[in-house]
C-alpha cells in the first residue's frame, strides 16, 4: 500500500500541497481529482522523488520513500507516466519504451513485456521505428503509459492521461487502464482534470482544491455528491 | 552493428599509420592545416557530446583545453631531462612520453570538469552557459599569473640551470651560469592527432548507439520524464561534461606539442565560442555534421587569406547567411542513428 501523510509541498514561499494524507491500497484504482494549479501534479512528482518534500512521508509497503532518489523509486515498483506525455521524441516508439526499462536488469523479460505492451496497445507496434515526436496525441498517451509499464511497476502513477486528446482515444484510454488493473492487478494512482472519467474508472477517490483535500469517498459516491457534481461536474 | 564499427575503426588506425608514413612529403603549410582540423574535430565532437548529444549548454571548452594544453608541455618541458633519461630520446621514448603527457592532460581536464559540473550541472541552459563562461576565464586569468609557466608572455620551454633552478625565462641573477633550453617537444603529428580523432568518432558513436548512451538523448529531450524514468540525469550530464573535457584536454596537448608555444590568448572566450559555432553550424547532435563543419571552419579563414583585411567580415558574414538559410545547422537537429 502506497501512503501519504501529512505531505507539504512547498514551491519558495507558496505552499502548493499542505499537509494531505492519502491511501493507496494495492491492486485498487485510486483517482485524485481537482482543478488546476490544486496540487496534483506535484503530489504525484513528490511520490517519484521527482520533487522534494517540505514535510509529512511518503511511505511504500511500511517503506518510507519520502526523498529518496527518482532511481530507487522507480526500482522498487512506483512508475510515473508524466503530464503532457513528456516522450523522448527524438528516440524511436521502441527506444521509448526500452528506456521505460532503463532500471531493469533481466533482458528476457524486458523482451516479453515489450510483446505485452504492444498487444495492449497495437496501435504501437505499427510505429515501432517512428520518432516518438511525430506520433499523435492519443498515440505519444499510449506510449507514455506503456513506457511507465515498462518499468514493471507495482503502482502505475498516471498523470493526467486524458489531457489533450480526442475524446474517442480517451475513451480507449481509460479502457486500457481499467483492463490493465483487471488483468494484472496493477495498482493505479490515477491524477485528472477529468473527474466525471476518472470517477467512473476507480474504485476510492480524492478531491484535491488548492493544496488540500477537501473530500474523499468511494467512486461511485463521490460521482454522485451534490458539492462535486457542481464544482466539477459542471451541473 | 558493432563489429562492423569496429573494424571501420581499425581500419582507420592502419589508414592513419599509412598517410603518417608519407606525412613528411605533405607541404608544411598544408601539414599545419590538416592537424588544426584534426583538432578541430576532437574540440567539436568533445563538445557535441555535451551541448548536442546532452542538451546542456556548455561555454567553457576552451578552458578544458587550456588545463590539458599548459599542464602537458609544463610536463615535457619540465621534466623532459626525466622523461629523456628514462625513456631515451627515440621513436619510442618519444611515443611513451607523448603518451604520458597525453594522458595527463586529458586527465587533469577531466577532473577539473568533474570539479565544475557537479555543482554547474544542476543549472539550465543560460545559467549553465555563463558560469562554464566565467569558468574559462578564470583559467585563463589564473594562467595568465602562472609565472612557472610563463605568465602572460606565453611558454615556449625552460631554462634548466646546472644548479637545478628552472625558468621559462632567463633568470638575470643567474648570469652568465650555463643552462639548456628545453623547448616544448614536437610530439603531435598526423599520426597522433587523427589517432584521438579516430578514438573520439568511435567512442561518441559506440556510446550514443548503446542502451547506456540513450540516457544522454532522452536527458535532452525531457529531464522530467527521464527522471520519471529511474534515469539519473545529474550522473549523465555529468559524465558527458568529465568525458567532453577529458578529450578537450587531449586536444589542447595535442596543440601545444604541435605550436609549441601555448599563450593564454589563446583560450580566450572566442576560442570556446569557436567551438560552440562548429557545432551549431554541424547542427547539434549530428556526429558527421559537426565534423564537416570543424572541417570546412578550420579551412575558410584559410582560402578567404586572398582578400586579407575583409577575411573575418566574410567569415562573419557567411556564418550569419548559413544560419537564416539552415538554422537547424547543416545536418539538422534530428540524430541520425542506425536503427536498432
Amino acid at each position: 500500500m502506497l501512503e501519504i501523510k501529512d505531505l507539504q509541498i512547498h514551491y519558495g514561499s507558496i505552499k502548493a500541497i499542505r499537509g494531505i494524507n492519502l491511501k493507496v491500497p494495492d491492486g485498487s484504482i485510486v483517482t485524485l481529482i481537482g482543478s488546476n494549479g490544486a496540487g496534483k501534479t506535484s503530489t504525484l512528482r513528490a511520490i517519484s522523488g521527482i520533487i522534494k518534500t517540505a514535510g509529512g512521508s511518503i511511505t511504500y509497503n511500511g517503506e518510507n520513500i519520502t526523498n529518496l532518489h527518482p532511481e530507487k523509486i522507480v526500482k522498487m515498483g512506483i512508475c510515473q507516466s508524466p503530464e503532457g506525455r513528456l516522450i523522448f521524441s527524438n528516440l524511436t516508439v521502441e527506444e521509448n519504451l526500452l528506456m521505460g526499462a532503463y532500471t531493469r536488469k533481466d533482458k528476457e523479460g524486458v523482451k516479453d513485456d515489450l510483446e505485452f505492451v504492444f498487444s495492449f496497445f497495437p496501435r504501437l507496434k505499427e510505429r515501432i521505428k517512428q520518432l516518438g515526436g511525430t506520433l499523435s496525441g492519443g498515440e505519444q498517451q499510449m506510449l507514455a503509459i506503456s513506457r511507465a509499464l515498462m518499468s514493471k511497476p507495482k503502482v502505475l502513477l498516471l498523470d493526467e492521461p486524458s489531457l489533450g486528446i480526442a475524446p474517442l482515444l480517451v475513451k480507449t484510454i481509460f479502457e486500457k487502464i481499467v483492463a490493465l488493473n483487471h488483468s494484472t492487478g496493477i495498482t493505479i494512482l490515477l491524477v485528472e482534470q477529468n473527474a466525471n472519467l476518472a470517477l467512473s474508472v476507480a474504485n476510492y477517490g480524492y478531491v484535491l482544491e488548492t493544496g488540500e483535500i477537501i473530500l474523499e469517498g468511494k467512486a461511485d459516491e463521490l460521482a454522485k455528491n451534490e458539492e462535486v457534481r457542481k464544482a466539477y461536474l459542471g451541473e | 552493428m558493432q563489429v562492423k564499427s569496429k573494424l571501420l575503426f581499425l581500419s582507420s588506425l592502419i589508414l592513419i599509420f599509412v598517410i603518417n608514413l608519407f606525412a613528411g612529403s605533405i607541404d608544411p603549410y598544408f601539414y599545419t592545416v590538416i592537424i588544426y582540423i584534426g583538432i578541430n574535430i576532437i574540440l567539436a565532437t568533445s563538445l557535441n557530446l555535451i551541448n548536442g548529444y546532452t542538451g546542456q549548454f556548455s561555454l567553457g571548452h576552451a578552458g578544458f583545453m587550456a588545463i590539458g594544453g599548459y599542464l602537458s608541455i609544463a610536463l615535457s618541458t619540465y621534466f623532459a631531462p626525466f622523461f629523456q633519461n628514462t625513456f631515451g630520446t627515440g621513436v619510442f621514448g618519444e611515443a611513451i612520453t607523448f603518451i604520458i603527457v597525453l594522458l595527463a592532460g586529458g586527465t587533469a581536464a577531466a577532473l577539473v570538469g568533474l570539479l565544475v559540473g557537479v555543482p554547474s550541472l544542476r543549472l539550465k541552459g543560460d545559467y549553465l552557459a555563463i558560469t562554464t563562461l566565467g569558468f574559462a576565464e578564470i583559467i585563463r586569468v589564473v594562467i595568465q599569473n602562472m609565472d612557472v609557466i610563463g605568465a602572460s608572455q606565453g611558454f615556449r620551454g625552460v631554462y634548466i640551470y646546472n644548479n637545478g633552478v628552472k625558468a621559462p625565462q632567463m633568470v638575470q641573477d643567474l648570469g652568465e651560469m650555463s643552462n639548456i633550453f628545453y623547448a616544448v617537444p614536437k610530439f603531435t603529428n598526423f599520426f597522433w592527432t587523427f589517432l584521438f580523432v579516430a578514438i573520439i568518432i568511435y567512442y561518441v558513436h559506440n556510446l550514443i548507439n548503446s542502451t547506456y548512451g540513450r540516457g544522454f538523448l532522452s536527458v535532452k529531450d525531457d529531464e522530467i520524464a527521464a527522471e520519471s524514468m529511474g534515469i539519473n540525469t545529474t550522473k549523465f550530464k555529468v559524465s558527458a561534461f568529465v568525458s567532453g573535457a577529458f578529450f578537450a584536454g587531449i586536444a589542447g596537448v595535442l596543440y601545444g606539442h604541435f605550436n609549441l608555444y601555448l599563450n593564454p590568448e589563446d583560450f580566450n572566450f572566442l576560442k570556446s565560442v569557436e567551438i560552440v559555432v562548429m557545432v551549431i553550424l554541424g547542427g547539434m547532435g549530428s556526429m558527421i555534421g559537426v565534423i564537416i563543419a570543424a572541417v570546412l571552419l578550420t579551412i575558410l579563414p584559410e582560402f578567404l587569406r586572398s582578400v586579407s583585411e575583409y577575411r573575418m567580415i566574410i567569415y562573419a558574414l557567411l556564418l550569419i547567411i548559413m544560419m537564416l538559410t539552415r538554422p537547424q545547422g547543416l545536418f539538422g537537429f534530428k540524430i541520425k542513428r542506425k536503427k536498432l
